[in-house]
């Protein structure tokens, strides 16, 4: 063990602090989701009433949620897998546009997308009020996620060498996609995949905009619920949303981890 | 897709209302007041970050992934839920509220103002930022540290002359997104309050409750303007490395 001076103690304590911060509110959440009533304290009671009250309420926004993150994860991968791979085949200055291109949707606010793609199609009211609305702007901003994540492992193996061996080996261009590109960039396809879904549930800046009251995502109904329900319901909702991404990240977390080793094992060679 | 990005922007370019920004004092004031508080936020951010960041980096102790983990949690929320915890912690009832209440007599609630946006901020920045230091801090090379303290600098001159040299290129990507996603936040902004005004928040009522929607097309444009000015900045200043985190 190293020496441990005032030093470390003090980081540690500042350290401690920021995750405090950051993780308390969380614990509060939870504790109000399950007490009879916050205002008094837990003494109250622990109660699952809001949990159900949650349910009854504000069930078909998480089936929503849900169908929209799936649905937005199909058009990421028959689109973004694709066009992961023509960037990194194919480079020059309209791969390098599109690339580019890629850093919008952290670059232009949720906002702004929503705002464009309503005065784009506004007033075409059965797209205007259907889901495919939140869909296509759900996948206008999740989209760049997944391609950034399949073009990573992309650039990091050797495309053109694998490919140039099926191909002398009389593998058709199908054969090739399916049967080597494919199977090498599966943990960036795995990563992308965990991320377009955590963002697409999540996604509320946009949603808000683009949502019609028949089309109500999981965050909106959130916002809607901390407006007008009382802080336990709130708090209930804001559990089952925890629940819901807890998984999402920890796959994140674990998709990341065999690329990191691959990356360490590349430097050193 | 870039197809789309273009035709969707064509909306609001096309639009002009530019000139209302500017003239108009509350719109020019949500401007400003913006764009300090985006700054104010990535400053603080860059500088918590960097002290947790560079520490978990460094030290092994029992307890270190947990605090990883909780570091990083919030990661995945959206705006609206980070301004609920915000009301968590210093709402109504809040626990900022009730231990001020034990020790002061006064209950402390400043969730809803101003304090409080700029808790929300620091709260989704924090995750992110801490994440693109850490790995930043493990790149370092330890021997130019070793070296200067070798020559007699004490660790104060370490951190300002060789750390933090070495982490710039973090601290530009990291600072240039996070600026760029408080610019942009809405959720928290909303969750919090409706009068404060920061930039989302007028876009938003002027397109919903005023049907101003030249205004709130052109004042999204300049928004969009800016985080992209900020991002490409930052780019052009580290090298490439930017794009690459989120």
């Amino acid at each position: 063990m190293p020496h441990r001076g005032r030093g470390f103690w003090a980081q540690l304590a500042f350290t401690v602090l920021v995750a405090a911060f950051l993780i308390v509110p969380v614990v509060m959440s939870i504790t109000a989701g399950v007490t009879a009533n916050f205002f008094q304290g837990v003494k109250s009671g622990l109660t699952t009433r809001w949990i159900g009250e949650v349910w009854r309420l504000y069930r078909d926004t998480i089936v929503l949620s849900m169908t929209i993150a799936l649905a937005t994860l199909i058009v990421d991968l028959a689109v973004g897998v694709p066009a992961a791979y023509v960037l990194a085949r194919w480079r020059g200055w309209l791969t390098r546009l599109v690339e580019e291109a890629l850093v919008l949707p952290i670059a232009v606010p949720g906002l702004a997308t929503a705002l464009a793609l309503i005065l784009t199609y506004g007033t075409w009211r059965e797209f205007r009020t259907s889901l495919l609305f939140i869909l296509v702007g759900h996948v206008l901003f999740t989209l760049p996620f997944m391609v950034r994540a399949v073009l990573a492992v992309l650039s990091s193996i050797d495309l053109p060498t694998l490919e140039e061996g099926a191909r002398s080996l009389g593998a058709s261009f199908p054969q090739r996609f399916f049967g080597v590109v494919l199977p090498n960039v599966r943990s960036g396809i795995l990563a992308g995949a965990l991320m377009v879904v955590t963002l697409s549930i999540g996604e509320f800046n946009m949603t808000w905009m683009l949502h019609t009251p028949l089309t109500k995502t999981l965050p909106v109904g959130l916002a809607d619920s901390y407006a007008s329900m009382r802080l336990e319901i709130g708090s209930a909702y804001t559990v089952m949303f925890f629940f819901m991404i807890i998984p999402l990240l920890i796959g994140i977390q674990l998709a990341a981890r065999p690329r990191k080793v691959s990356a360490v094992r590349d430097e050193a060679a | 897709m870039a197809r789309l990005v273009a035709v969707g922007f064509g909306g609001p370019a096309g639009l002009a209302a530019y000139a209302s920004i500017v003239t108009e004092p509350r719109y020019f004031r949500s401007l400003v007041s913006t764009v300090v508080l985006a700054t104010a936020v990535t400053g603080l951010t860059l500088v918590i970050a960097t002290i947790a960041g560079v520490f978990l980096q460094r030290n092994v102790f029992p307890g270190r992934s947990v605090l990883v983990a909780m570091l990083t949690f919030p990661l995945a929320f959206p705006g609206v839920v980070v301004g609920f915890m915000v009301i968590m912690l210093a709402g109504r009832q809040g626990l900022i509220g009730d231990v001020t209440r034990l020790l002061t007599g006064e209950k402390l609630v400043f969730a809803y103002s101003m304090a409080g946006l700029l808790t929300g901020y620091l709260y989704f920045s924090i995750p992110r930022v801490l994440l693109t230091v850490m790995a930043a801090a493990e790149k370092l090379d330890r021997r130019l540290e070793e070296a200067a303290r070798s020559l007699g600098a004490s660790p104060w001159q370490v951190v300002r002359d060789v750390i933090v040299p070495g982490l710039t290129p973090a601290f530009l990507s990291a600072g240039a997104i996070c600026f760029a996603t408080a610019m942009g936040a809405f959720g928290t902004a909303f969750t919090l309050a409706t009068e404060i005004e920061v930039l989302p928040m007028t876009i938003y009522t002027e397109f919903t409750l005023r049907a101003n929607i030249v205004v709130a097309a052109a004042l999204s444009t300049i928004l969009g303007g800016i985080t992209w000015v900020a991002l490409a900045l930052a780019r052009t200043a580290a090298g490439s490395s930017v794009a690459a985190s989120a």
